[in-house]
């Protein structure tokens, strides 16, 4: 019993890093068709510069999250400058901006381990949630139901922001319709800026909340960008409705499939996104095929 | 013309050579490595250069018909069984990926392939009772065709030019023919090739085959060249490399993937040696091809040269006029 439920919380924890990923990574796909490959760096940026800051490499141990706050914004500073001086020169220009973006992630990859080295950072968790929380027989981390809880909140904040704002008006606009929402007078290409630094630094702040759970290492990158993008797929792209149920669904295969089918594991994870592409080619909640 | 025929021959002659003027097994072997990754490259070439359908899948494919002739071998089938066998299951692979992935074109291509090709590096990693996990795969023994063995590296090096030279020989007819043409212009206008009575997508899944083809030819190169296959092949730094080959080279361009697999095993197998961080270097060296040269080396240095030749060509009958 105990191990359904935990591997059922363990689920549910990963399923909301996946989402404060690939939130990002969705809106910045469906809004200005970027690949962008990158983001599974930034994760690892987040993760390794809130690391620094926590473990007091500088000499000097911060709190968790003040640490997490400035990888946040370091990270969005970071995807806000890319799109400035990089993506911009290349809309609509698929293979450009794939060549750059994994250039710039062979960069970042070869850049953390000069810094860091290869051997893995251990993030300890924040003070006062190193403990349980008991109901009844039942056992649950506290962190990890932090982490759950904050994801949510983010949820619903992002909601907000997309749903009742003019910002996120503007932005719902240049996803369905960039040409259309240009001619109206919304400036598409500010939009993009602030976009892409939302959903960098969300990355970045899922890299180090991540931290204590994952740990932080090299190659990082490669193993969070895949799962991103099975969520885009699944979900449908540009859709936070739809990163929100897919991370929760890849959350719970890729936990369970560890567990079960540790052999078939990766198979098994892209399993129901061949599904998704095969019968609904435009994903779950997603407007229109990429 | 003449020039172009005149400069084909030149550097038929020079690679022929190239183990006489070039000193050292180490060189040959890296030429070896450069024709490899350029059929491989050419291979992607079709789908991303003439098709615009940019995989990021393709180390998969590569490694599926390497994981299959090592598997053959292990189980005690002959090379030329194993070869066959490899280049089919390769071919079949890529049939599989086409009906996938060409149900979208463009990023939605671009992230199934993804996707897909992760499957398998998922599988070669994991599926440790096929493929040995992250111990691989060893392969004894190179084949000798028509009694010509190829375990000396010169000898494994001509039998890799042979091939680069023909699969270059048949992308460069391929581009040329109608099929090629017809591959172009559903890159460039998908509606009005559909308009025009072209089935797109039958003209997509053949170029899908055909790139399946030389990759698989490319990947049995391979894993005679190293004699060995693990996951780290078919990871998506190599899928991400061979897409770097044909963009940095040129896409659509003959010429520009055998620039580009130039290009990348250079730096990451000589320049490695005297650069630590030669995979900055490389990410760095994407980077400033995109802001300077966009579409490619082979184009973007044919357009400096042609700039260049056509400035000097004004400058001429000024200097003439003088006297």
């Amino acid at each position: 019993m105990s191990f359904w439920l935990v591997l059922t919380v363990n689920s549910i924890t990963f399923g909301g890093l996946l989402f404060l990923l690939s939130a990002g990574f969705s809106l910045i796909f469906g809004l200005m068709r970027i690949p962008n490959l990158t983001h599974g760096s930034l994760f690892m940026i987040g993760a390794y510069v809130g690391a620094t800051l926590v473990v007091g490499l500088l000499g000097y141990k911060m709190d968790f999250w003040l640490a997490a706050l400035l990888a946040t914004l370091a990270v969005a500073f970071v995807g806000a400058l890319t799109e400035r001086l990089l993506l911009r020169r290349l809309p609509g220009n698929e293979m450009a901006q794939v060549l750059v973006t994994l250039g710039l992630s062979f960069m970042a990859a070869d850049f953390c381990l000069m810094v860091w080295g290869g051997d893995p950072l251990s993030v300890p968790t924040p003070e006062g949630l190193g403990g349980f929380a008991r109901l009844g027989v039942m056992v649950f981390p506290l962190y990890r139901l932090a982490i759950i809880a904050i994801a949510t909140a983010i949820a619903i904040g992002l909601w907000l922001l997309l749903d009742r704002t003019r910002l996120g008006a503007m932005i719902r606009a240049g996803v369905d319709d960039p040409d259309m929402a240009r001619v109206v007078g919304i400036r598409v290409s500010q939009l993009f800026t602030i976009v892409f630094a939302i959903g960098a630094g969300l990355a970045g702040f899922a890299g180090i909340i991540g931290g204590p759970i994952l740990s932080v290492y090299p190659g990082l990158d490669q193993d969070m960008l895949p799962l991103a993008l099975v969520v885009v797929i699944l979900g449908g792209s540009g859709s936070l409705l739809g990163s929100f149920v897919g991370s929760i669904v890849v959350g719970f295969i890729y936990n369970f499939g560890q567990a079960l089918l540790p052999e078939l594991a990766y198979f098994v994870l892209f399993l129901p996104m061949l599904l998704v592409l095969l019968f609904r080619p435009q994903g779950l909640f997603g407007r229109h095929v990429p | 013309m003449n020039a172009r025929i005149i400069s084909i021959a030149i550097a038929i002659v020079l690679l022929a050579t190239l183990p006489l003027w070039m000193s050292g097994i180490y060189y040959v072997n890296v030429a070896s490595q450069v024709l490899i990754y350029a059929v491989f490259a050419l291979g992607l070439n079709i789908l991303a250069g003439y098709g615009g359908l940019v995989s990021l899948g393709h180390a998969g494919l590569f490694g599926i018909s390497c994981y299959a002739t090592g598997y053959l071998l292990q189980l005690g089938f002959g090379h030329t069984f194993a070869i066959v066998a490899a280049l089919i299951i390769g071919v079949a692979g890529m049939a599989l990926f086409a009906v996938l992935s060409l149900r979208s074109s463009g990023i939605g291509f671009i992230m199934i392939t993804l996707a897909l090709g992760q499957i398998l590096w998922g599988l070669a990693y994991r599926w440790i009772s096929l493929t040995g996990g992250d111990n691989g795969i060893n392969v004894k023994g190179r084949p000798a065709p028509f009694g010509y063995s190829l375990a000396d590296p010169t000898h494994f090096y001509f039998a890799s030019l042979i091939v680069f030279l023909i699969a270059i020989a048949i992308v460069a007819i391929f581009a040329r023919s109608p099929l090629g043409s017809a591959l172009m212009g559903t890159r460039d206008q998908p509606r009005r090739m559909n308009a025009l009575g072209y089935h797109v997508l039958a003209i997509r899944f053949w170029a899908c085959l055909f790139s399946g083809l030389l990759t698989a030819l490319s990947g049995i190169l391979f894993v005679y060249y190293t004699q060995f296959i693990s996951p780290q092949t078919l990871s998506l730094t190599s899928s991400a490399e061979v897409l770097l080959m044909v963009i940095s080279g040129g896409a659509g361009t003959l010429l520009g993937p055998v620039v580009g697999a130039a290009l990348v095993v250079v730096v990451k197998t000589v320049v490695s040696g005297f650069i630590e961080r030669w995979n900055f270097l490389l990410g760095a060296i994407f980077v400033a091809i995109v802001i300077l040269m966009p579409e490619g080396l082979v184009p973007g240095s044919a357009r400096l040269w042609r700039a260049l030749t056509v400035r000097l060509a004004r400058k001429r009958p000024a200097t003439e006029a003088k006297p």
